[in-house]
């Protein structure tokens, strides 16, 4: 029982395309507050501009049953049951790559001066993740899968009516 | 070294040999970084009176010691400096996106890149290693193409690439330089010394750390600037835009119409920031690095240019609109498009596309002279196919690509009346017959017809001084925004940001101080944007210009407003320009032909520089 209340509570970064405005700044603040410098390689999120519409930062989802844990041949990659946060075994890490490969969402990273990968891990040191902090447009956010339904769900009902929308809005 | 990288990388097109040297400590300190280093590294990799277009003419590309950095709007710039092809003296021009904080990772404070490869190459900076790739797949392609086209090839999406367009490739003297699809380096035709060298394109890829010299204090700093994003400063940027600037000038009678036949347009609401925003901008996004983000991409939702989609500013909506008195914005954004496409500076296609309008309502173009283009004013379709020939260079484009100066001296047949152009460079958005300190803001830009170099309009667009009149005192004005307009293309900073500054230069010194550790005063800082000033000024001494080409457009001197309302009847006599001439060299501390003298060459560090005045003042 507790396993299926702890999916139900674990919390991850998300981020709202149509809030993002691309200015990599979770990129900056990531590398900074991690490793002291400006380097986006070293961010543990990244954004994806794909033109100059579509803007969406990525990190890892915390997924049930991670394909990154149980593709790494050296048991390298551990889940927290209690948070869901996938952390490294930096002495068994060899960075093969074998994770990057399994993840749907290229939330994985080979460090460029490590030479193993790493992982989001919701800046556990610091409380709360510094990307969610410091966003300007206030894209990204802290939810759990529940959440992200609930708001989807909401956004789907809303186009569909947006015309009675329209008119509730306007007295 | 903070902030900086404190190397700068030498490159050799012709014999493809590559050399790093450190940055000069004293340079930096002296010149900032930006448009300040470029233009002094200029002066040393040069020669006088060389051709534009010659291979010995070096372009050089600068970051300044905030890129990099996560700092707002500041840690993305990059400048382009080289010998114009349109004014024969300063050509500066200065880009925002990601590129400049690749460039910075990479290692790289200035890239100095002369001479002329044998076939079309692109270069490809990989931090260390440094190719020359053969482009000529490339050729003809737009710079969104090719930076799509070299980061397949190179294999790496976030690869950033500064790249020229078609225009470029045939050295059209207003072709640009565009890196992220739609950010322009767009002044003063430097997209065709890059195409002059067969270089289509830059592909920057950098991995190293950027530090600063306080961590901790920069980061408070940030968070600090973070909040005044979010304030009254930069609201205008973040709501509807620059746009805004279409009523706001147009109520004031000082938005050039038509080729400057008129101040107001009377299709001003339907081309305004507030349509546009509430019809047209689907999406606002930012640079690398900005919390402010200001970026109005729009899309055409119908009609013959359906799905067009781009960046747009007051400046070229502005140019491509009222000043072709076209009040259609479906066709603006097209054009605006085919600017972005083709590689060409928004603002002089526009004010050209302005031009051959009117040479052809006066009869000075035919028809058959346009190709069958019936280019009346207001002919919004007839504005989009000028704008595509200009783009590629054919037909009529032939004889208009290289700017309305170039254009008028082929045409002839007082043509030359029509052209509106300061040193060379296209007029932008501000009729100066009625904003007499922007005049003299205009007629001394080092890099001809500009707002940027100096932004005095804003001491006559919000009444600060008495617009219609030119009297003592505008000199000083002009003099101490240009010296802070220097600063902020130097540290490059985004000038929609300048608001946040509050306390402008003693906020800038503390930036300074931060991210590089050397410490400076707000008083060293004034210094170093008024030696920035002078060392643009050398540079056009050197190549020749003086107080004859710090002039205005015939228009501007002789033929006064026409339209009612608070504007009528203005214009700037040769008298007043003398005037505020005289008043500005002097407050420069120059004399009356605008030189620098040796007291204040002195004065400001630049005894090495002597021998540049020393002709014209004497030993």
């Amino acid at each position: 029982m507790n396993v299926v209340k702890n999916i139900h509570e674990r919390k991850f970064v998300s981020a709202d395309p149509d809030k993002c405005v691309g200015c990599q700044i979770c990129e900056y603040i990531c590398s900074m507050s991690t490793e002291k410098a400006f380097n986006p390689l070293k961010s543990r999120i990244r954004v994806v501009r794909i033109n100059q519409l579509i803007n969406m930062p990525v990190t890892c989802r915390l997924c049930e049953n991670p394909p990154c844990v149980a593709a790494c041949p050296r048991d390298a990659l551990t889940q927290s049951e209690e948070t869901g946060v996938i952390s490294v075994d930096k002495d068994k890490c060899n960075g093969c790559g074998w994770c990057i490969e399994a993840c749907d969402y290229g939330a994985i990273m080979v460090h460029p001066d490590k030479k193993v990968v790493f992982i989001c891990d919701l800046c556990k040191d610091k409380g709360e993740p510094q990307c969610v902090k410091w966003c300007p447009e206030e894209a990204l956010d802290m939810v759990t899968s529940d959440t992200l339904a609930q708001k989807a769900r909401i956004t789907a009902v809303k186009k569909l009516f947006q015309e009675a929308m329209t008119k509730t809005e306007k007295p | 070294m903070f902030g900086y990288a404190g190397r700068i990388l030498l490159i050799d097109l012709s014999t493809g040999k590559t050399t790093v040297e450190p940055l000069n400590e004293e340079y930096a300190k002296k010149y900032i970084g930006g448009i300040g280093l470029g233009m002094r590294l200029y002066l040393d990799h040069s020669k006088a009176g060389v051709d534009p277009f010659s291979p010995n003419n070096p372009l050089i590309l600068t970051t300044g010691p905030i890129s990099g950095t996560m700092w707002p709007t500041g840690g993305n710039g990059h400048t382009f400096v080289s010998k114009s092809p349109q004014t024969f003296g300063v050509g500066e021009s200065k880009a925002h996106g990601s590129f400049g904080t690749e460039m910075k990772r990479a290692g790289y404070d200035a890239i100095i890149i002369k001479g002329k490869a044998e076939k079309p190459v692109y270069l490809w900076v990989d931090d260390d290693s440094i190719q020359l790739v053969d482009a000529s797949a490339l050729m003809g392609k737009s710079p969104g193409e090719t930076e799509d086209a070299v980061r397949e090839e190179l294999g790496d999406y976030y690869i950033r690439v500064a790249a020229i367009g078609i225009a470029g490739e045939k050295l059209s003297r207003i072709a640009c330089i565009i890196n992220d699809k739609t950010r322009a380096a767009g002044r003063t035709g430097l997209g065709a010394v890059m195409g002059s060298k067969n270089l289509k394109a830059i592909a920057m890829r950098g991995t190293r750390d950027v530090a600063v010299a306080k961590t901790d204090e920069f980061m408070e700093y940030v968070k600090e600037f973070h909040e005044r994003m979010k304030g009254p400063a930069t609201q205008k940027y973040r709501a509807l835009g620059t746009p805004e600037n279409i009523l706001v000038h147009n109520s004031l009678s000082c938005m050039p119409t038509r080729n400057y036949r008129n101040s107001r347009f009377e299709g001003a609401e339907k081309i305004s920031g507030e349509v546009l925003n509430e019809k047209y901008v689907a999406k606002i996004i930012g640079c690398s690095s900005c919390a402010m983000r200001c970026e109005h991409e729009v899309v055409v939702p119908e009609g013959p240019y359906k799905n067009t989609m781009t960046r747009m500013e007051y400046e070229s909506l502005w140019a491509l609109g009222p000043y072709c008195g076209v009040d259609r914005l479906d066709a603006i954004i097209k054009a605006m498009d085919l600017c972005n496409y083709y590689g060409v500076d928004s603002i002089s296609t526009g004010v050209i596309a302005g031009f051959a309008m009117d040479c052809y309502e006066t009869g000075i173009l035919t028809q058959q002279d346009t190709g069958g283009i019936d280019a009346k004013f207001g002919n919004a379709e007839a504005m989009v196919q000028l704008v595509e020939k200009i783009g590629k260079r054919e037909g009529i484009g032939e004889v208009l690509a290289d700017g309305v100066k170039f254009a008028a001296e082929k045409i002839g047949k007082g043509s030359d009346k029509l052209a509106l152009h300061i040193k060379g460079v296209e007029v932008t958005g501000y009729d100066l017959r009625c904003l007499k300190t922007a005049a003299l803001g205009f007629a001394v830009s080092f890099r001809g017809a500009d707002h940027n170099r100096h932004g005095a309009y804003a001491f006559d667009v919000k009444g600060k001084v008495n617009r219609l009149i030119a009297e003592k005192g505008r000199g000083k004005l002009v003099r101490d925004m240009e010296d802070v307009y220097n600063l902020i293309d130097s540290f490059i900073v985004c000038k929609f940001s300048r608001g946040t500054y509050y306390k402008e230069l003693p906020d800038m010194a503390k930036l300074y101080t931060l991210v590089t550790g050397y410490e400076i005063t707000p008083e060293d800082l004034k210094k170093a944007g008024e030696r920035i000033q002078n060392v643009a000024k050398l540079f056009n001494i050197r190549e020749g210009l003086g107080r004859k080409d710090d002039n205005l457009p015939y228009k501007v001197m002789h033929e006064p407003i026409p339209d009612e309302g608070p504007s009528k009847g203005a214009f700037v006599t040769q008298a007043e320009l003398d005037l505020l001439l005289d008043d500005y060299y002097e407050s420069r501390g120059w004399t009356k032909e605008g030189i620098p003298t040796k007291e204040k060459l002195k004065e400001l560090g630049m005894e090495e520089l002597m021998h540049i005045i020393e002709p014209k003042v004497g030993a």
